[in-house]
């Protein structure tokens, strides 16, 4: 037997060191030239952003024209983009035709919106229902108050002078928080075992998510007019943020019912089983899940609405990206680059906000990840 | 077990406001009662105001001469034709812009998924900084930047820049070679037909024998090939030939070739590579749901790279793709409405803008508008729902 045991008489010769598998070297093998297609694609991005950077930053920076410079500057041949052009015109941006004299107004609506939103925004800020209660009621009435005036001696701003950012921070603000609760009732209606109240949320969500918005606006800006008694008006203003909720408020309903149906059977039967009332079933138990599980989806619906805003420039507001689009136009700085400068800066300005909700909804997928993780 | 003799009957129902049916019933007829009351009050407002404003209503004036021109149409149309025609120049455009949008997109789209998540460092980067640039800009604004940033700016038609293939762009659009088809090309199609058909077949049989004999059939370039040499012998043998007529610059404006209009440039564009954004977050999220765990099950079952990816990985994967990218595809329709900012002439421009205003129908128009986009959204759901029940898992 013992002579089919294997015995080693002489050390093994030493193996090579293994590859290395951190540092510089290493990383680049493993993340640019693993193979040959791989390094061929690496080189052309790498070609691809010797192109694009230079020019990117000859255009703008290298050769723009910095804010407080002259229509002269921007003139030149191979100019960059001209920042003078949209610093010297940044209040038209933002305020639109408001008065001159009654900026501070605006002024502290958006501050009352840093303030009160903000806080609202970080769980771990303290007084959540006092802050809600300002925000959701007490803002708004301020903020009509102090923007449309006519009362308290302040000087009476009609809508039509209202614009730029102003108005598209209105539309979206009021949009958000009006869509989710209309939204939420609509995917409740939807779920429900009702006929009569299924088929009403069924066909309305159905229908306005077959159309475009613009129809939608069109709608609310023409035919709302007729549907109303005669003499009595609706301002434009509301009739786009009409449009804008009722479209949105569809999407939504989706999104939620989406999450609704995530939930389990047993969910529903354990809270009937502890004897809940619709109400209270569908507010403590099923909707703080459901809602839980669609924050991504809530979240995007968010977002386009805040970029659907834009579109109520077709109905003749004047919102943000309205208020470039006419200051590109204006012969005063009329230059080779200025309407790509406009128009790089509304994007920017959009590109922020959109950026940062969507990063703030990751904060909260985290937050909220109780016992889903991998 | 215990018997059921002792059950006791059900007990009688009696009405009360606490029977949660009860109140159903009660809550439908109030909510049901407030709707139409609503309704019968905006019918009735409507009615007084369109009496006031002395305006009929109908759909009368389809019938009736537009009088108006629009700069671009598939067909013919001028001032002569009717409003019917008007609305079906719109909706063609609408189709043509969506088309073309939707297979660019799809390219562009998988593409950019793909990239994201390639292993190479630089290009899923790349791709990533392309996907939330774009996704956070409104198509609105991206469409002026187009139209009025970049394509309003270029040189004019004198200084017109070439392109390869003898294709110009200038500030009245993209001039592309215009292919001429022979009458003999009749017979090259048919051929193609034949080949698309064979196709198939083989591909079933294939799978028939497969399916027998475990033999396998290189049927993609199998078919590929016959194809190939069919649609060649029939069109030497028919004599059918293929010229093009490129554009060339005469004094004022191109001859020839054809001519895409700027407008419909900058919205195909936009539409492409906002909607491609949107596409590449798809494929990416449907290729990640496959767990890793399917790739190394299919490897342990011995399938080779392409099968693996082909039999097990990409099935799997459209699955989850197909649903949100319909509805991607259902998005760039509804948001080639946004030509109408840019002048392109679709549905929305020609009848929501110009017919409208024209003829002051506001609730014809406005219904007969979303009419058509709800028949095209209701229609790809109901095929969306036939496909879902098709590739659905099969649980227990």
């Amino acid at each position: 037997m013992t002579d089919i045991a294997f015995v080693r008489s002489e050390i093994a010769p030493a193996m090579p060191a293994p590859r290395r598998v951190t540092g510089i070297l290493a990383w680049l093998q493993k993340n640019l030239f693993s193979s040959v297609t791989d390094s061929i694609l690496t080189i052309l991005a790498v070609l691809f952003l010797l192109w694009l950077l230079p020019n990117l930053y000859g255009f703008l920076i290298g050769r723009a024209v910095p804010p407080g410079g002259t229509v002269e500057q921007c003139r030149v041949e191979n100019v960059g983009a001209c920042w003078a052009y949209v610093a010297s015109e940044i209040e038209f941006f933002i305020y639109g035709f408001y008065p001159m004299a009654e900026y501070w107004r605006p002024n502290i609506v958006f501050a009352m919106l840093a303030l009160l939103g903000l806080p609202l925004l970080i769980p771990k800020f303290p007084f959540k229902i006092a802050n809600a209660v300002l925000f959701f009621v007490v803002f708004p009435i301020a903020s009509v108050i102090l923007l449309s005036g006519g009362m308290f001696g302040l000087k009476y701003v009609p809508t039509e002078q209202w614009g730029g950012l102003l108005v598209t921070l209105i539309i979206s603000v009021v949009g958000i928080c009006t869509a989710l609760p209309l939204g939420i009732l609509l995917a409740l209606g939807r779920q429900s075992k009702l006929p009569i109240i299924k088929t009403l949320c069924v066909c309305f969500i159905e229908l306005i998510r077959a159309v475009p918005l613009i129809t939608v606006l069109f709608m609310a800006s023409i035919m709302l007019p007729l549907f109303m008694p005669q003499g009595m008006t609706v301002d434009k203003l509301l009739r786009a943020l009409v449009g804008v909720t009722l479209f949105s408020s569809a999407y939504m309903a989706e999104v939620v019912r989406g999450g609704m149906q995530a939930i389990g059977r047993g969910q529903y039967e354990a809270a009937s089983a502890l004897g809940l009332g619709y109400w209270k079933r569908m507010g403590f138990v099923i909707l703080p899940q459901a809602l839980k599980h669609v924050i991504p989806g809530i979240v995007g619906n968010f977002i386009s609405l805040f970029k659907d805003t834009s579109l109520v420039y077709i109905v003749g507001m004047k919102d943000l990206l309205e208020a470039v689009k006419t200051k590109n136009d204006a012969i005063e700085w009329a230059a080779p680059t200025q309407a790509i400068s406009g128009y790089i800066f509304a994007a920017a300005v959009f590109w922020i906000f959109c950026f940062s909700i969507s990063r703030y909804s990751r904060y909260w997928e985290r937050r909220l990840n109780t016992g889903h993780k991998r | 077990m215990a018997s059921f003799d002792s059950a006791q009957p059900a007990p009688q129902r009696t009405f009360s406001l606490n029977d949660p049916v009860v109140r159903g019933v009660i809550y439908q007829i109030v909510v049901a009662a407030l709707v139409i009351l609503f309704l019968v009050w905006i019918i009735n407002n409507t009615a007084i105001n369109l009496r006031a404003q002395n305006k009929t209503s109908g759909f009368d004036f389809l019938w009736k001469t537009a009088g108006f021109d629009i700069s671009f149409s598939l067909f013919p149309f001028d001032r002569t034709s009717f409003y019917w025609e008007a609305f079906l120049v719109g909706l063609t455009n609408t189709i043509l812009v969506a088309v073309i949008g939707i297979v660019l997109a799809t390219f562009l789209g998988f593409t950019i998924g793909i990239a994201r998540l390639s292993s190479n460092y630089l290009i899923s980067r790349l791709a990533t900084v392309y996907v939330e640039t774009i996704r956070n800009i409104p198509l609105l604004l991206q469409l002026f930047f187009w139209y009025f940033a970049v394509l309003k700016t270029m040189p004019a038609v004198r200084n017109s820049i070439q392109l390869p293939l003898d294709t110009f762009i200038n500030q009245r659009g993209l001039f592309v070679p215009k292919p001429i088809f022979d009458d003999q090309f009749i017979f090259v199609l048919a051929a193609l037909v034949v080949a698309v058909i064979g196709w198939i077949a083989l591909g079933r049989w294939a799978k028939a024998r497969l399916e027998r004999t475990g033999e396998r059939f290189p049927v993609f370039w199998a078919g590929l090939g016959a194809s190939i040499v069919l649609v060649a012998i029939v069109w030497f043998a028919s004599g059918a030939s293929l010229a093009f007529d490129p554009p060339v610059l005469n004094r004022f404006n191109f001859k020839g070739g054809l001519e895409l209009p700027p407008e419909l440039v900058a919205l195909a564009l936009g539409l492409t590579i906002y909607t491609a954004s949107f596409i590449a977050e798809n494929v990416r999220a449907g290729i990640q749901s496959v767990s890793y765990g399917q790739t190394e099950a299919a490897q342990s079952l011995g399938l080779k790279e392409n099968d693996r990816l082909r039999l097990v990985i990409v099935p799997q994967a459209m699955r989850v793709i197909i649903p949100p990218l319909t509805s991607q595809y259902l998005n760039l329709t509804k948001n080639s409405s946004l030509g109408a900012a840019i002048g392109y002439p679709e549905l929305v421009n020609v009848f929501t803008g110009t017919t409208l205003n024209q003829t002051g129908r506001a609730i014809e128009v406005i219904s007969l508008t979303m009419l058509v986009y709800l028949i095209l959204s209701l229609g790809t759901s109901a095929l969306m729902n036939w496909y879902n029940a098709r590739v659905a898992l099969v649980e227990r």
